[in-house]
């Protein structure tokens, strides 16, 4: 027989019976779906064994990676002149904004200070090179070559030169993985440029956007701009995230229907800016105070609650 | 007509170091940029049920589950999803090895299919049921494409143990 073994089969060890051993790695691997899933305390476990495939990983990619190496080399010189050209062209174009902004990030900052408002922060980060995407059909994410030794944590945003393009979601000792604002699981609390008007974007799972929980009636038009409003504590002020290309107001639902594209190369490969965490919120604190301050008098905390509401 | 026990062939009892390089080149094969493109197929799963298949006693669950779990960091996944469908993938190739053996090689093909299917779908079904995005229906054509590999596989994989052609006249058989 195909199978067969020149040792006496064993008659007495035979270890625990298979139906034993399978419910056995059936109720293991549930427990670790589970928990990985919904109490995310299983991130050691994942490093440790990270420390192990990683290299593989790497060696597994490098094939591809030279071969893209050997097409640049061979994509020529004069390729790489017009590229430059290019760019000085639109160094030459951004210029004239550039080098005011320092003066006018300094007279910003200094006017903030007279109306007592606090600075803005400033936004520093590290480049990140993207080594590839995620196999994971289900979900999209990227990884990069930093992690826990460059001082990459878990919930940095990560952007590229046109915008925002995800957020680090988990770390591991070289490398780290960005999850994709075009992820099912992705929100980014935006504001529409045009009007302020806040919201939330979140991620549709085919590369495109989605604006939801915006009444029918909501101001907002093919081509308004969304940039990251900065209330969640992790994005910073003012990136540009998306597009809205697609807006549907049926009057059978009460939300309309508010499809955008992303602003940055959110599906390319190249180079990201992964950015250094954001100082605490200030907002929290200057939240409780008042209610602290004026906790005696209860009728100006309403008042105030009521006035947001309009 | 009865089917005739077709695969005949005495074989060598195989080296165990064997079936683990084995089982490597088939982690560091799903690691290539080549497992994005559609149609690629699940080589570990391809392996495993191979292994799974031919020698039951040697390759099992515990293989499924510790390749899953790193299957699972490797492509980023949540944890256990692998391994569970590795561990089912596993024990109903090891179940059904006897009858599986019994065909030849278009047979053994059709009968593997259904299985590899099965991890596939458990996966899917896995991750859905907590809410990610379908994968679309390429996710399920790998499965198609291991079947067919399945000719070359058992080609490759039993190659070491073939008899050797110059036989030795003092063997018995």
């Amino acid at each position: 027989m195909a199978g067969f073994d020149h040792a006496p089969p064993p008659f007495f060890k035979r270890g625990p019976a298979p139906l034993a051993l399978l419910t056995f790695y059936v109720l293991v691997s549930l427990a670790l779906f589970v928990v990985d899933l919904r109490l995310k305390s299983l991130d050691l476990l994942r490093q440790s064994i990270a420390l192990v495939v990683d290299p593989v990983q790497r060696i597994a990619q490098t094939p591809g990676s030279l071969v893209d190496y050997g097409r640049k080399y061979f994509e020529g010189l004069q390729e790489l002149q017009r590229e430059n050209d290019e760019l000085r062209h639109a160094k030459l174009n951004t210029a004239p904004g550039l080098q005011r902004l320092e003066q006018l990030e300094a007279e910003n900052e200094r006017l903030r200070r007279l109306l007592v408002v606090k600075e803005r922060e400033k936004a520093k980060g590290q480049v990140a090179q993207i080594l590839y995407t995620a196999r994971d059909p289900f979900a999209r994410k990227v990884i990069v070559d930093k992690g826990q030794q460059a001082g990459i944590a878990a919930g940095q945003p990560a952007i590229d030169e046109s915008g925002v393009v995800g957020q680090v979601t988990r770390v591991f000792p070289f490398s780290a993985e960005v999850t994709l604002i075009t992820d099912k699981n992705q929100a980014v609390p935006v504001q529409i440029v045009r009007n302020g008007q806040r919201s939330v974007v979140f991620g549709v799972g085919n590369g495109q956007l989605e604006l939801r929980y915006m009444p029918a009636n909501a101001d907002v038009k093919v081509g308004d701009t969304l940039v990251t409003s900065g209330l969640d504590g992790i994005y910073m002020q003012g990136f540009p995230v998306a597009k809205v290309v697609d807006v549907q107001r049926d009057s059978a639902y009460s939300f309309a229907r508010i499809l955008c594209a992303p602003v940055a190369g959110v599906e390319n490969f190249g180079e990201l800016m992964i950015l250094d965490a954001r100082k605490p919120l200030p907002e929290a604190p200057a939240a409780a105070e008042p209610h602290a301050s004026e906790g005696k008098s209860g009728q100006r905390v309403k008042k105030q609650r009521a006035g947001k509401g309009n | 007509m009865q089917p005739t026990f077709s695969s005949s062939r005495i074989l060598l009892p195989v080296r165990p170091w064997f079936i683990v390089l084995s089982l490597v080149v088939a982690l560091l094969l799903n690691l290539l940029p080549t497992a994005y493109w559609p149609g690629i197929p699940d080589w570990v799963a391809l392996v495993l049920c191979f292994w799974s298949v031919r020698e039951t006693r040697r390759v099992g669950m515990g293989w499924g589950f510790v390749l899953g779990l790193l299957m699972d960091v490797a492509d980023g996944a949540v944890l256990g999803q692998h391994g569970f469908a590795y561990v089912l993938l596993a024990y109903t190739a090891a179940s059904l090895s006897r009858r599986i053996l019994w065909f030849p090689l278009a047979q053994q093909a059709l009968q593997v299919l259904p299985l590899l299917l099965l991890a596939q779908v458990v996966q899917a079904a896995m991750r859905l049921a907590v809410g990610a995005d379908f994968p679309g229906w390429s996710y399920f054509i790998g499965p198609f494409v291991a079947v067919i590999l399945w000719f070359p596989l058992t080609f490759v994989l039993l190659l070491p143990q073939y008899q050797p052609v110059e036989q030795d006249p003092d063997r018995p058989i």
